[in-house]
């Protein structure tokens, strides 16, 4: 094993930091990915152009409108989310009945479809979006920039916001209770399939939302979301989509993972994520925190 | 019945045989390779029921391992094409074993980070040629230069002849008796497990089938547009395959071809409109799942069937 | 009869190509208790899930309180104000056992509330916050009658309570359904225990393959036990 110490502290938690913002949204968007999932029993493939819009949103609404980051963190979610609900009632709702796979690609096809529009209408080269809190905070063992700092907060929020959500309210019950055996919360009472659109919906605009807090990190293109998802698929199947904590932790951990891998060893940064799922399948396959379904 | 069966066939082969005379060569050979790409896809959706939404990295590596075997080791093109599907193959098993552990979605995205981690290891690797590829593959002349391949009619030939091994090794495959216990694991796994048989080494073998042949398919493509790049390993690449065997009708033996040489031809029609052409891509993926998810040719089928009823 | 809850008249169901009822009919008055009796794949179940509107296909009638249900989905029969209590009691292993009770929405006024629910069912409030299958056989059946109390439905429908469950508990159970037909909810019970759902009924129904083939008055089912076991087969 290399002698971490060896390496200065700075370079050191620098790249932690960065594997950390990555670990956030590895977390958001699989733990939007496990709730969909959950629910529809389908792998929004849309779920990387979904997080563009939520991007994509805030720069048009900034940059036609002059409308700033923090109303957009509200505005964008809602607007995709909208989308999203219009593609489960059109789409999504009628090909429930068929093999889960038709999902997927269904979804795919949506994800080429908003993807070559966007590449199409604005180019694959990103936008700049002006960081909201700029500046930063010196730590003695690193530079901190605030925005950063606090983008891993909200996403902690955000994700503990949707567990607690899920896990401790009545519309949570709804939720849980309608994955497990959706025909008799129906003969209950309860309007499941609203509660479905109402799922993907959220889901999507959790996506959103996460696009939102990549714009002033990244640059905001068409493509930002693909190369994301390939990703957090891999995330996926590592966390099993049991839990949603599940998905919280193994999001966030294999950021940091990924961060640390660039600082030991940089040419395996790119794949060591994969290699974290190949050894999870030979002794897991159901995931670390998932049940063999 | 059978005489229609014929003539349809006798028709095919007519058409194979003239078609270089009549059709650029070159987008039939790429039209060929695309479809051994698609059929090897079907192989293992159609009859062992797992979608493999990584099947680039199978055809991407063997057209990287012909480009490396023919043109930096300077060796014959035959033994290019036997590297691109060896690779192919031990990479179809060492992907296989571990994907194979779960099935359906999970089965799909597995095989998807798998891809995308080969792509991300052929961006770095040195013998890739990286972002740039392997360029300039030469064509030499096959069986010690008793064939001539520089020139595309010739290629087209044994192309043809390439395509058709892998169309009966198929065949043969599915025909066999490890097809059949093949197909009563993908109807009925539990079923299949409690009469003895062990799913799980039938499904890796289909799965290292499919992988060779998607990696002949790419070693040939090679051959044929002399270059391998980044592109044949793309997530791109494996949804076209998809798309392919999709538009053409999942699980039919003709549909993959059918679809193949319909995707190529609307790629060479559109390429001038740049990106637009994904959009296209997408927006047929949604119109075949919505509502022809039968593929053209299970369509046409159902369609042909009617009338005959009727006339 | 007086005052019909529940009418139902030729009423067919299928499970994709098989074809399980093949006309029901048979009615229940209001406050009354009423049971389905027969062998195992006599129709029972299909029969209580077709009024509840989840079986794949039904034709016929289902008048409830007047109203046709037949070709509504089923939240909107659950809303008319019946609740569906199935044979495997359907309670939910991501819920807590309080979280289980609370599920089903009002669907009319003068539900139970949650104290009177543990009130009837002690052991249930001891174990509020356990996961709702780490109950016992019998708690998980009390569960499962004990929320559907809380909707304020009026017809309740009861698929084989006490199947599977010890003597002791089967009492209790017979006890609460009593208790339930005093409160002047209309029940109709599906029950394989003929001994137990002649302690409770009103009226039985039998049925055989897909048909409601006889109808018993509690009065007289001392005089028609060889009958009912040749229809039961035991």
């Amino acid at each position: 094993m290399l002698d971490i110490f060896s390496i200065p502290l700075p370079a050191l938690f620098g790249q932690l930091l960065l594997g950390l913002i990555n670990g956030a949204f590895y977390a958001m968007l699989s733990l939007g990915l496990a709730v969909i999932f959950g629910m529809l029993n389908v792998i929004n493939f849309t779920h990387g152009a979904q997080y563009m819009l939520g991007a994509f949103a805030a720069w048009l609404l900034l940059t036609n409108l002059s409308i700033p980051f923090w109303a957009s963190l509200v505005l964008a979610p809602l607007i995709v989310g909208l989308f999203g609900v219009v593609i489960e009632r059109l789409l999504l709702k009628r090909i429930y009945h068929l093999d889960h796979l038709y999902g997927f690609l269904l979804t795919f096809g949506l994800a080429l479809v908003i993807e070559g529009l966007f590449q199409w209408k604005w180019g694959s080269s990103g936008a700049p979006y002006p960081a909201p809190i700029p500046g930063g905070y010196n730590l003695g063992f690193m530079f901190m920039p605030a925005y950063r700092g606090f983008v891993v907060v909200a996403a902690l929020v955000i994700c503990l916001a949707t567990w607690y959500g899920i896990e401790r309210t009545r519309l949570g019950a709804y939720l849980r209770a309608a994955t497990e055996n959706p025909t008799l919360v129906r003969a209950f009472g309860i309007n499941v399939p609203r509660l479905i659109t109402l799922t993907y919906g959220l889901g999507v605009a959790l996506a959103a939302l996460a696009g939102v807090l990549a714009a002033p990190i990244q640059q905001v293109s068409a493509l930002m979301g693909t190369n994301l998802v390939l990703v957090v698929f891999a995330v996926v199947v590592i966390g099993g989509m049991g839990s949603i904590m599940g998905s919280i932790v193994t999001g966030f951990g294999l950021g940091l993972i990924e961060g640390f891998t660039k600082v030991i060893y940089p040419p395996a940064s790119n794949t060591v994520i994969f290699v974290v799922m190949a050894l999870v399948l030979m002794v897991k396959p159901a995931g670390l925190f998932g049940q063999t379904k | 019945m059978n005489n229609q069966r014929y003539m349809f066939a006798a028709g095919l082969i007519v058409l194979a045989l003239i078609g270089p005379f009549v059709v650029y060569p070159v987008f039939l050979m790429t039209a060929l390779c695309f479809a051994l790409f698609a059929c090897a896809f079907n192989l293992l959706l159609g009859y062992a029921g797992l979608m493999s939404f990584g099947h680039a990295m199978f055809f991407g590596m063997g057209g990287y391992f012909f480009g490396y075997v023919v043109k930096t080791a300077g060796l014959p093109p035959e033994v290019g094409l036997l590297a691109g599907v060896a690779g192919a193959a031990l990479l179809g098993l060492a992907t296989g074993v571990l994907a194979i552990r779960r099935q359906g979605i999970y089965f799909a995205m597995i095989t998807l980070a798998f891809a995308q981690m080969v792509y991300f290891i052929c961006v770095q690797a040195p013998f890739t040629g990286g972002e740039d590829g392997l360029q300039g593959i030469p064509r030499r002349a096959l069986l010690g230069g008793l064939i001539p391949i520089e020139n595309d009619r010739a290629l087209y030939y044994v192309v043809l002849a390439i395509f058709l091994f892998g169309f009966a090794a198929i065949n043969r495959f599915i025909h066999s008796p490890f097809g059949q216990v093949l197909k009563a694991i993908r109807d009925n796994e539990q079923r299949a497990v409690s009469l003895g048989y062990e799913a799980d080494r039938y499904k890796l073998l289909a799965f290292v089938l499919s992988a060779s042949l998607a990696g002949l398919a790419g070693a040939t493509k090679a051959m044929v547009l002399q270059f391998a790049t980044l592109t044949d390993v793309s997530a791109g690449m494996s949804g076209e395959v998809v798309l392919m065997a999709l538009v053409g009708g999942l699980g039919t033996v003709l549909g993959p071809v059918l679809g193949a040489f319909v995707i190529v031809a609307m790629q060479n029609y559109l390429a001038s409109f740049g990106e637009f052409v994904l959009v296209i891509q997408g927006a047929i993926f949604v119109v075949i799942v919505m509502a022809f998810r039968k593929g053209l040719v299970g369509e046409i089928g159902d369609w042909w069937r009617a009338r005959q009823k009727a006339g | 009869m007086h005052d019909v809850l529940l009418n139902v008249d030729r009423l067919e169901a299928w499970y994709g190509e098989s074809h399980i009822l093949h006309g029901v009919g048979f009615k229940i008055g209001r406050g009354e208790l009423v049971t389905l009796l027969g062998r195992n794949g006599a129709g029972k179940t299909t029969t209580l899930r077709s009024i509840m509107g989840i079986v794949e296909k039904r034709q016929g009638s289902v008048r409830f309180d007047g109203q046709e249900t037949v070709g509504r989905p089923s939240d909107t029969i659950a809303r008319l104000g019946i609740a569906y209590c199935p044979e495997e009691r359907g309670i939910f292993s991501s819920l807590s056992v309080e979280e289980n009770l609370l599920l089903p929405p009002s669907v009319k006024p003068g539900g139970m509330g949650l104290k009177e629910i543990y009130g009837l069912f002690p052991n249930l409030e001891e174990r509020r916050r356990s996961q709702g299958t780490k109950l016992s056989g019998g708690e998980q059946q009390m569960l499962a009658i004990g929320r559907i109390l809380r909707t304020g439905a009026n017809l309740l429908l009861l698929d084989e309570p006490t199947e599977g469950l010890a003597p002791v508990i089967v009492q209790r159970i017979g006890e609460i359904i009593r208790q339930l037909k005093q409160r002047g909810f209309t029940i109709l019970l599906v029950e394989q225990n003929f001994r137990f759902a002649a302690t409770v009924a009103d009226r039985h129904y039998v049925m055989e393959d897909g048909r409601v083939v006889d109808m018993i008055e509690a009065a007289d089912v001392a005089q028609s036990v060889d009958k009912l076991h040749n229809y039961l087969g035991v």
